[in-house]
Order: structure tokens, then sequence, then C-alpha cells
């Protein structure tokens, strides 16, 4: 392996026909290369998806009243109802496999002033809980606690941008006090969204209050616009709604096969169908990178077949002296590894290196759909691993023909 | 040191079959310095093919020392050829991007011996051939009986018991396959068997024992009044 001799002769059969030994090589370089684009290509889309996603919990589902269309227990249909706080006790005692449990509202965009600073933010009426299912980053302050919720506190929790506008820059906001449609909260704390794009921007631009005091200060009863669900480890999302809704169709006068009624989303499920997207894109991937380098390595292939072909004679001159097959053998698919491994790894340090410098490029903006592209150590390894394999095929086929004839036959070829 | 008895050989091209030795019964002795001759198609080549392990026969027995040569793995022949024959061809083959001394070295190569000893053997023969000051040259650079001289080298570099040559002087001029055949004999003279093929009377008439091949059998064979120098 280590023999001088071995080496002169590799590095003398590839020097000899250079233009030949570059487009070979460059079959494989390609190959190679473009897997590694189109894999970091492929890691950035699917890492800007799960940043757009932020920390949401995956196992979770939401869940809220919409028109009834089947009429059930002497109600007509055409029914408006609610969901009410107290369907949130119900659930929790019915369905012990929940981990969280958040009520939610939304009263849409209001005007908030503070001094001569105004804006239009979305108000939104919650849980402590809630952040457990979207977790946001606390920037300052805190969330909402219970003692909120019970005592119907005025406070807001507010968003970033919505500091910014209310606030001067140097100013504290903490325990200040802002005017929502005429009514005041003290501030309480600051989040920043964890979400990236339009999702973030909008949550950034919100003002967070405790339900109930969302409820009595707007005057809306004891409604709930809907509930957010996350499964405890081991259940799945699809569970917990399925029978979160029979429960609120019954608590409801709902007829039980009335699927309009309810509205809800499984983000389990939306989280299934990106990874299947995503396992979907990958398997392409591998499939037209490994092609594009199967269809290199055929190029190795041929050209040792050609190799052999003009090297007959030689080797026929070989076994007269006293080669064993496994010399020639040896020494062809060393010429073939050689070759592809050292194609193969300049097509991975420039795949790598320009994935590497788009990372590089992108990671001061903010692309929604493009994030962190990469390939990994291990997958770069097992790329080479392939080659060293893929070289040995390659020579093993020429290398065979060439030991099957009778030396006397190869000293006599003519091939020239 | 050779005995062959009632060999057969045919080559089949296509649907043809071509019976070219037809029953060969031959002893040569260690230390003898023998000529094949024959008009061309008589199987003289074949003949020495066979003798050298690069070619198969079909039939009979061919003991080489006390070793039946039948059926051997490819990795067995080659070490027999390594081993124990040195072989001489009329184009010299000898690899062309190798420089003289490491074409000599090649057949040590194949015995896994140190490329520095190799080498060093290798410039002690290149030494006897004369060509010491050569040694570096590619064979492009050399004339044909400088090559053939290396080539010679390169068959005696393992100390072989045979010597094989194939027309060894038929890509050479007069004078210079003279110089060969005095290479040879003093080869001979050093205990070590030459079989030559030639179709070159005056080539044959330098060896001490000429067979006579036609249409694949021995048809006659005579020693000669070769004159042995001991002086």
């Amino acid at each position: 392996m280590f023999e001088r001799e071995r080496w002169r002769e590799v590095i003398h059969v590839l020097s000899k026909n250079k233009l030949r030994t570059f487009m070979t090589a460059f079959g494989i370089l390609w190959g190679i290369f473009m897997l590694m684009i189109m894999l970091g290509a492929s890691t950035g889309l699917s890492n800007g998806m799960k940043r757009n996603l932020g920390d949401f919990a995956v196992n979770s589902c939401f869940i809220w009243a919409q028109q009834t269309t089947m009429p059930y227990k002497g109600f007509k249909k055409g029914r408006h109802y609610n969901f009410e706080l107290k369907d949130m006790d119900m659930l929790g005692k019915k369905i012990p496999e929940i981990e969280y449990l958040s009520p939610r509202m939304n009263r849409g965009n209001m005007p908030i002033s503070r001094d001569k600073k105004t804006g239009g933010f979305n108000i939104f009426g919650d849980f402590p809980e809630f952040n457990n299912i979207d977790p946001m980053t606390i920037v300052k302050g805190r969330f909402l606690n219970h003692k909120d919720i019970q005592d119907r506190r005025k406070v807001v929790v507010i968003g970033e941008r919505a500091n910014e506008v209310l606030f001067e820059q140097d100013e504290d906001a903490l325990g200040k006090y802002i005017k929502v449609n005429d009514v005041y909260f003290q501030v309480v704390g600051i989040f920043r969204s964890k979400h990236t794009g339009g999702w973030g921007n909008y949550q950034n631009q919100s003002v967070i209050m405790p339900l109930t005091t969302l409820q009595k200060t707007f005057n809306e009863g004891n409604t709930v616009h809907w509930f957010s669900i996350t499964a405890k480890r081991g259940t799945s999302a699809k569970y917990i709604e399925t029978k979160a809704i029979s429960l609120l169709k019954a608590a409801h006068y709902v007829h039980p096969d009335d699927e309009m009624a309810v509205g809800h989303q499984n983000v389990e499920e939306e989280f299934k169908k990106f990874n299947g997207l995503f396992m979907g894109v990958n398997i392409v991937v591998w499939i037209v990178g490994l092609g594009t380098l199967f269809a290199g390595i055929i190029g190795v292939s041929n050209i040792m077949l050609v190799v052999v072909r003009e090297r007959t004679q030689e080797f026929g001159i070989q076994r007269a002296v006293g080669a064993t097959p496994w010399k020639i053998i040896g020494q062809l698919i060393m010429e073939s590894v050689f070759l592809t491994v050292i194609a193969g790894y300049i097509g991975l340090f420039f795949g790598i290196g320009l994935v590497e410098l788009v990372d590089m490029i992108i990671s001061g903006q903010h692309i929604e759909a493009f994030y962190n592209p990469e390939v990994s150590l291990e997958i770069a390894f097992k790329a080479l691993a392939v080659l060293v394999v893929a070289g040995t095929l390659a020579g093993i086929i020429p290398a065979k023909r060439a030991v099957s004839m009778k030396p006397i036959d190869a000293i006599r070829s003519e091939y020239k | 040191m050779i005995r062959l008895s009632r060999l057969h050989k045919s080559y089949i091209t296509g649907s043809n079959r071509l019976h070219v030795l037809k029953g060969i019964d031959l002893f040569i002795d260690s230390g003898e310095l023998v000529s094949v001759v024959g008009s061309s198609g008589s199987g003289k080549s074949t003949l020495l093919n066979v003798i050298g392990i690069l070619d198969s026969y079909d039939d009979g027995e061919y003991y080489l020392g006390n070793n039946l040569i039948q059926g051997l793995t490819e990795k067995r022949s080659a070490w027999y050829r390594n081993q124990m024959i040195g072989f001489v061809f009329q184009s010299f083959n000898l690899i062309s991007f190798k420089n003289a001394m490491e074409n000599v070295a090649l057949p040590l190569y194949y015995q896994n011996i140190p490329r520095k000893k190799r080498n060093r053997i290798a410039l002690e023969y290149l030494e006897k051939m004369g060509l010491l000051d050569w040694a570096e040259h590619l064979p492009s650079e050399l004339s044909g009986g400088q090559k053939q001289r290396v080539a010679i080298a390169r068959a005696l570099v393992t100390n072989p018991k045979i010597i094989l040559a194939d027309e060894p002087t038929g890509a050479l001029d007069t004078q210079t396959s003279y110089e060969v055949m005095s290479l040879f004999k003093e080869i001979n003279e050093e205990g070590i068997t030459v079989i030559i093929v030639t179709h070159e009377k005056d080539i044959s008439e330098r060896t001490k024992r000429i067979i006579h091949l036609t249409d694949g059998i021995i048809e006659k064979e005579y020693t000669t009044k070769l004159k042995v120098n001991y002086v």
C-alpha cells in the first residue's frame, strides 16, 4: 500500500493522460459537489421552517366554536355558541392526558396610548399556561401568573415592538401604565417572540393581559375564543383533540356528528406533514446526488477499462517476472480509489465550502424560509466512505479483466 | 531440469482447432545451452511459453525440476516464474516508465525485497552487463543491444535456474546479436540452463544442442561441435 513503486505507477498512469484524468475526476467531483449543495440547501430549508415554528409545542391542538349545522336536542341548526371558562375545568378533569390547557381570547387590534405616544396593537387574553405551549422570551419582568387571573388584575405583558412604540428607548416600562381603550393597565413584563418572519412580527406587536381581566373589562362575559391544548408525553395530540371535541360538543348541546360546529387544528398533524415533506426532499436529494455520483463512478470504471487495455502488455510482462494477479488487481484498485477519493475530496471541499459561504452571507439577514444551511461532518465522512467503496468497485471489474487472460496473450497484445 | 512427455497443445480459434504441439517428448538437463529451431508456425515459441508457464498445455506431462506443472493457480505459476525462470523477449519488453535499474529490480519487487536492497542488487547485475552508467536511463534512451542486456539482467536478477529466450536477437543487428549470444554462453557457463528459440541458423549454431521442430513434433536434434573455451 505504501510502496513507493506503486505510487509512482499510480502517478505515472494518471499523469500520462492529464485531460482524460481530469475529465474522469470531474465526474466524481461534480457528483459529490452537487450532493453536498443539495444536502446543505435542504437542511437550510428545514432549519428555516423549524426556526419559524419557534419553540411551539408540536404535540398541541387548537379548538374553537363555530356555527352548528345540525339540529340537536331542540336547538335549531345555524346556532352560534361560545366556549366558556368552565369548559376548561371540565376538560382538565375528564382528560388526564392533557399536559397544558390554555384558554385564549383575541380582541383584535385596539388603540393603545401612553402620554402622547399611541399605536394599534393586538390584544390577547391569556392564562399563564400559554407560555408553555408557545413559549416566548421574557426580556424583562414576568409573564402572567395565576394571581393575575384570580384577582382579574389590570396588568399587561407587552411585545417588544409595542415597547419600542410606547416607551422611550432608555425608559423602563415596568410598573408604568398604558391606556387600552381608555382603561389603564400596568406593564409587568416585556416579551420577544421566538418565531421569525410575519408570525414573529405579529407577536411582537401584541399585548397580553389576563383572560379574566379581558372578559370583565371588555364585557365578554364568560366567553373563551379557543383552547390551546398540549398532550402529555406518550399521548398523541390527535387523541386529546378528538376527546376534547366530543366533550365540548356534549357540554354545548351540539350533535355528535356535527363536524362543522367545532373548528380545530392539530399542530402535530401539521408537523408530521412538514416532517414528511422534508423526508421526501431528503430522499430526492440522496437519489439525485447518489445518481450523479454513480454516473461519475461509471466514468471512472470506464476509464479504468481503457487503462487496462492500454496496459495489458505491461501487466503481461509484470506477470512474466513474477507479479501475482492480486498485485495487479491491487495496483488498479489503488489507482481507481486514489482518483475517486482525490476528486471526491475536492468536490466535498468545494461543496461544503459553498454551503458554509452561503451560511455566512445569509446569517446576518432575516430570510424567513432559509436558515443555517449545513452539511454534517458525519455525512461528509459517510460520503467519503462511499467513495472509497465506489472506487474499489470501479477498479475491480477492469482489474479482474486484466488478469483473466493468460500472461502470454497479455504480452502479445498489440494495443498501443 | 525440464521433462516433457507426450505434450499436446492446441489453439481453438472460432470453430477451428489448431494442433500446435503434437506430442513432444523432451528432456533438458540442468546446465544445458539449447536452441529450438524451426520454421514459423512449427510451435517453437509455444513450446517455450509452455516451459515458461506463460501458457497452458492440453495433454501430457511437464515436470520442472521435480514439480509437475499442471493446473496451477495463477499465484503459484507467478511464484515459479519469479523463482525459477528468467525471460528474455525479442521485443525486450521493458517497462517504459521505469529506468534501467528499476526494470532490473522489478522481479525482486515481487519477492517483497526492500527497495534499497533490490536496487543495489539490480546495479550489480547492470554492472555485469556493462551498463552501470545507464542505470538511470529510461528504455527509450537506450539502444537495442543495451535494452536487451537490461532485459537479460532482469532475467538474471532473481538467480533463476532457467533462462528462456524467445528470438532474443530478432531485433538486433548481427554484431550485437553475437555479443548477446556470448552473454548467454557466459550465463550458461555459470550453470544456468539456457533455452533459446530462434530461426537464425548462425544463432542456433552458437548453442550446444539444437532441437529442430517441424509441425509440432521434434523432427531431429543434434549436438553441435561448439568449442567450449576454458581459457
